[in-house]
C-alpha cells in the first residue's frame, strides 16, 4: 500500500536537504562559467599550445564520468596533504566538470555568429577589446542562454552523485530516510518531486531570461 | 568634406597557391565614383577588402592619400592602432549589411561614434539621428534590424558608415542580397552620396548604376584588372573580348 502520509512527511526533510543540492549546482555552474570562459578563450587563442591545452582539458573532463572524477579528486586530496571539506571538494569537482561543457557552449555560440558582425566593427576602427565586449559577447551570451540553462538543470541532477562523499543533499537524504522508514517508494517519489519542482523553476527562469534578451 | 584618393600599385594576393589578385594597378581619384565589375570570383570583392585591409595583400602597395595601408614598409605590418586610425576615415558597406542585431538602428549608428570617435552618448545619439534622417529612416530609428526590410537595413548600414564622416566609402555588392524592388532605395542613397563628392568604390552587378553614376568603371577577370575607363567606353564600346563576353552574358540574362 502506498502511504500518502509517509510521502508527505518525507517531503519536509528532503526539501531541507535541497539547499545543498542548490548550493552545489549554483556554485558549481558559477565556477564552471569562470573556468569555462578561460578554457574557451584558450581554445580560440592564436597560440597553438593554448588551443591544444584547452582541447585536452575538454576531452578529458567530458570523457570521464563525473562520479569517477569526484572519487578521484576526493581521495587524491590527502596525497597532497590537503584537508578539504567534502562540500568544497564537491563544488570544485562539479565546477571543473561543468567548465568543459560550458567552454564548448561558448565556443559554439561564438562560432555561430556570422563573421561579418565582427568585420563591420573592425572596419569602422573598433579595438579588438570593444569588438568582443560590445559585439561578440553580448550576442554569444544570448545565443548560449538556452544551453546554459540546460547545463544548470543537468548539474542539479548530477549533484546527486556527490552523495558518495557524504553530503546530505536530496538523494543522500532520501536514502537515509528510506532506510529508517522502510518506505523507499514514498521517499524516492518525494525526492523525484523535489528535483522536478527545482528544475521546472529553472526552466521557467530560462524562458523568462530568453524572452527578455530576445531581439 | 575632404575626399580621399586611393592608389593601387602592383597588388597581388595569394590564398595558398591560388592567386586571387594579379598585379592590379588602379588609381581612384578623389570625389569620384569607381565601379568594379566582372564575373563572380574575379577578385573585385577581394580588391575592395584590401583597400581597408580587411584582407591583407601579398605584394604591391595600396596608398590612401599617399599613406600605405596595412604595412609600415613592404613586408612590415602596421600596428593595430595605426591601422584603426586609417580605417576610421574609410566607411564600408557589406553585401549582407552586417548590422548588429542586438542594437536598434540608432544604436548601430551611434556605437562607432561612441567607441571610436569618443563622442558622448547624447552627442552620438544626435549624430546617429541625423545620419538616419539622411538615408530616409528618421521614423525607424528605434527598430531593431530584424524589424526592418533588407533595403532599410542596408540604408542603416550606410548611415552607420557615413556618421563616422569618412573620406572614402567602399561598397561590397550593396544590393546583391536585396529583393529587386528594394534595390532602388539603396541606389538612390548612394547616388545622393556620390553627388556630395564622396570618393566611392563600388563592387556591383548593377550595370545601370555603373553606367549612370560611375566616373570610371574597372573590369576584372580572374584576379586581373582587364580594363579601366569611362562607363561609356567600358559598358557601351568595350574593345577587350573578355568584357564583350561578360556584357553579352549580362544582357542575355536580363532580357526576356
Amino acid at each position: 500500500m502506498f502511504s500518502i502520509p509517509t510521502f508527505l512527511e518525507s517531503l519536509v526533510p528532503l526539501f531541507w536537504a535541497a539547499r545543498y543540492t542548490l548550493l552545489i549546482s549554483v556554485a558549481g555552474i558559477a565556477l564552471g562559467l569562470v573556468i569555462g570562459t578561460l578554457v574557451c578563450a584558450a581554445r580560440l587563442s592564436p597560440s597553438r599550445a593554448l588551443r591544444r591545452a584547452g582541447a585536452v582539458w575538454v576531452s578529458f573532463l567530458r570523457g570521464v564520468p563525473l562520479l569517477v572524477q569526484l572519487l578521484v579528486f576526493y581521495y587524491s586530496l590527502p596525497l597532497f596533504g590537503l584537508d578539504v571539506p567534502a562540500m568544497v571538494a564537491a563544488i570544485v569537482t562539479v565546477g571543473i566538470c561543468a567548465s568543459a561543457y560550458i567552454s564548448e557552449i561558448w565556443r559554439g555560440a561564438i562560432n555561430a555568429l556570422p563573421r561579418g558582425q565582427a568585420e563591420a566593427a573592425v572596419a569602422i576602427g573598433m579595438t579588438p577589446q570593444d569588438v568582443w565586449r560590445r559585439i561578440i559577447l553580448p550576442q554569444a551570451f544570448t545565443l548560449s542562454l538556452p544551453a546554459l540553462i540546460n547545463e544548470l538543470i543537468l548539474l542539479v541532477k548530477a549533484s546527486s552523485l556527490v552523495s558518495v562523499v557524504g553530503i546530505l543533499e536530496i538523494t543522500r537524504a532520501s536514502q537515509a530516510q528510506a532506510a529508517t522508514t522502510f518506505r523507499p517508494l514514498e521517499v524516492y517519489l518525494a525526492a523525484a518531486c523535489i528535483y522536478l519542482v527545482i528544475n521546472l523553476c529553472l526552466a521557467a527562469l530560462g524562458r523568462y531570461l530568453e524572452h527578455r534578451t530576445a531581439v | 568634406m575632404q575626399a580621399s584618393s586611393v592608389e593601387i600599385r602592383n597588388v597581388s594576393k595569394f590564398y595558398g597557391p591560388f592567386q586571387a589578385l594579379r598585379d592590379v594597378n588602379l588609381s581612384i581619384p578623389p570625389g569620384k565614383v569607381t565601379c568594379l565589375i566582372g564575373p563572380s570570383g574575379s577578385g573585385k570583392s577581394t580588391l575592395l577588402r584590401c583597400i581597408n585591409f580587411l584582407e591583407d595583400y601579398s605584394a604591391g602597395e595600396i596608398r590612401i592619400d599617399g599613406r600605405m595601408i596595412g604595412y609600415e614598409a613592404p613586408g612590415r605590418r602596421m600596428r593595430g592602432r595605426a591601422l584603426r586610425e586609417m580605417r576610421r576615415s574609410i566607411g564600408m558597406v557589406f553585401q549582407q549589411f552586417n548590422l548588429w542585431p542586438h542594437m536598434t538602428a540608432r544604436e548601430n549608428v551611434a556605437e562607432g561614434l561612441i567607441r571610436v570617435r569618443g563622442l558622448s552618448r547624447p552627442d552620438a545619439a544626435g549624430r546617429a539621428a541625423d545620419a538616419l534622417a539622411k538615408v530616409g529612416l528618421a521614423d525607424k530609428m528605434d527598430n531593431h534590424p530584424s524589424r526592418l526590410s533588407g533595403g532599410q537595413q542596408q540604408r542603416v548600414a550606410i548611415a552607420r558608415a557615413i556618421a563616422m564622416e569618412p573620406r572614402l566609402m567602399l561598397f561590397d555588392e550593396p544590393t546583391s542580397a536585396l529583393d529587386p524592388e528594394l534595390v532602388g532605395e539603396v541606389l538612390h542613397v548612394m547616388k545622393a552620396l556620390a553627388g556630395e563628392g564622396m570618393t566611392m568604390v563600388v563592387v556591383t552587378h548593377e550595370m545601370g548604376f555603373a553606367s549612370h553614376v560611375a566616373d570610371q568603371v574597372a573590369f576584372m577577370e580572374r584576379g586581373e584588372l582587364v580594363g579601366v575607363d569611362t562607363p561609356g567606353r567600358i559598358l557601351h564600346q568595350p574593345e577587350d573580348p573578355r568584357i564583350q563576353g561578360f556584357l553579352r552574358t549580362y544582357h542575355e540574362r536580363n532580357s526576356f
